[in-house]
C-alpha cells in the first residue's frame, strides 16, 4: 500500500529536471552566427522537427524580412536543427488543423507558461513583442528560462 | 623560392579573405562607372526608400554608435568602419547583408550606384 503511494512520488520527484526551464544550447557554429545575427538563439527544442524544416525552407520571407542564406549553410543548420528539435516539454508544435507552427509563442507550451501575462504587459516599451525573450527572461541568450532568472521590466 | 611562395600564399589569402572597406568602394563605383557621393550615401541611408524601415531603423542616423533591431530590439554593432574595425572586410558577409537588408528596405536589390554611396558615407564618417 504504501509502495503504491510512494512510486508516483518518487516518480514525480526524478521528472522535475526535466521541468525546469532550462535548455542546454549545443554548440553549432554556423547556428550561433547566422540565427543570433538578428535575434537571441532561440533553442531548438522549442520548435518540433517539421516546424523547423519549414522555417529554414521559408528564409527569404522569415517574419517580414529577408533572412536568405547560402544553402550550404541552411542545410547544415536545417539538419542541426532537426537533431536538437522538440521532444517531450514541447511535443507536437502544429496548429488546430495540423499545419506545422512556426511561431514558438504560438505553441501550446508558450501559451501556457505565459497565460498571466496580460495584453498591456507584452506592449510596453521594454518588452515590445512576446518574440522578445530576454527582456524578462534575462539568461535566455544561454538558454535559461528558468523561474528565478526572469526580471519583468517596467 | 619556398619564401617567395610562402610570401605569394599570404598576399593572395590576403586578397581572399581580408578586404578592406575601401575596397568595397572601389569595388561599387566601377560596377556602377560613376564615382560614388557620400551626400547622396547620407540621404539614401536615413531616408525609407519604398519599404517599412530605412536603413537607418535599424542601424541609426549615426552608424558610428550601435543600433538596433527594429523587430526584435537586438543589440546591433557600429556599422561604420571608423567605430567597427569588422565591418566591411568579408566580401561574403557584404554581398550577404546588402541582398537581404536592401530586399528589406527598398524591396529590390540595391544597385551598385547606391552601395558605392552608401560606402562613401560610411567611410567619411569619423
Amino acid at each position: 500500500m504504501k509502495l503504491r503511494i510512494a512510486l508516483p512520488v518518487l516518480l514525480a520527484a526524478l521528472a522535475l529536471p526535466a521541468l525546469a526551464d532550462n535548455y542546454s544550447l549545443p554548440k553549432n557554429a554556423a547556428f550561433e552566427e547566422e540565427c543570433t545575427s538578428c535575434h537571441i538563439a532561440y533553442p531548438p527544442q522549442m520548435l518540433d522537427a517539421h516546424s523547423w524544416l519549414h522555417m529554414m525552407n521559408g528564409l527569404a520571407t522569415h517574419f517580414g524580412t529577408d533572412a536568405s542564406i547560402d544553402d550550404k549553410r541552411r542545410a547544415a543548420i536545417a539538419d542541426f536543427l532537426a537533431q536538437n528539435s522538440g521532444g517531450r516539454k514541447t511535443g507536437r508544435t502544429v496548429d488546430a488543423r495540423g499545419n506545422p507552427l512556426l511561431r514558438i509563442t504560438e505553441t501550446a507550451r508558450f501559451e501556457k507558461k505565459h497565460r498571466k501575462v496580460d495584453a498591456a504587459t507584452w506592449k510596453r516599451a521594454s518588452i515590445k513583442s512576446p518574440a522578445n525573450c530576454g527582456a524578462c527572461h534575462t539568461q535566455a541568450a544561454a538558454g535559461d528560462y528558468s523561474e528565478r532568472s526572469i526580471t519583468i521590466p517596467k | 623560392m619556398r619564401h617567395i611562395l610562402l610570401i605569394a600564399a599570404a598576399v593572395l589569402a590576403t586578397n581572399v579573405y581580408a578586404e578592406t572597406p575601401r575596397d568595397f568602394l572601389t569595388r561599387f563605383e566601377k560596377e556602377a562607372g560613376a564615382p560614388a557621393s557620400a551626400e547622396r550615401g547620407a540621404r539614401f541611408f536615413t531616408t525609407k526608400q519604398g519599404g517599412e524601415w530605412s536603413c537607418a531603423s535599424c542601424h541609426t542616423e549615426k552608424p558610428t554608435q550601435p543600433g538596433r533591431h527594429a523587430r526584435t530590439d537586438k543589440a546591433i554593432t557600429p556599422l561604420a568602419p571608423a567605430a567597427n574595425a569588422e565591418r566591411f572586410t568579408d566580401a561574403a558577409k557584404v554581398d550577404k547583408w546588402f541582398r537581404r537588408n536592401c530586399n528589406d528596405t527598398l524591396n529590390r536589390v540595391c544597385s551598385p550606384q547606391e552601395k558605392a554611396d552608401v560606402m562613401a558615407w560610411l567611410l567619411a564618417l569619423k
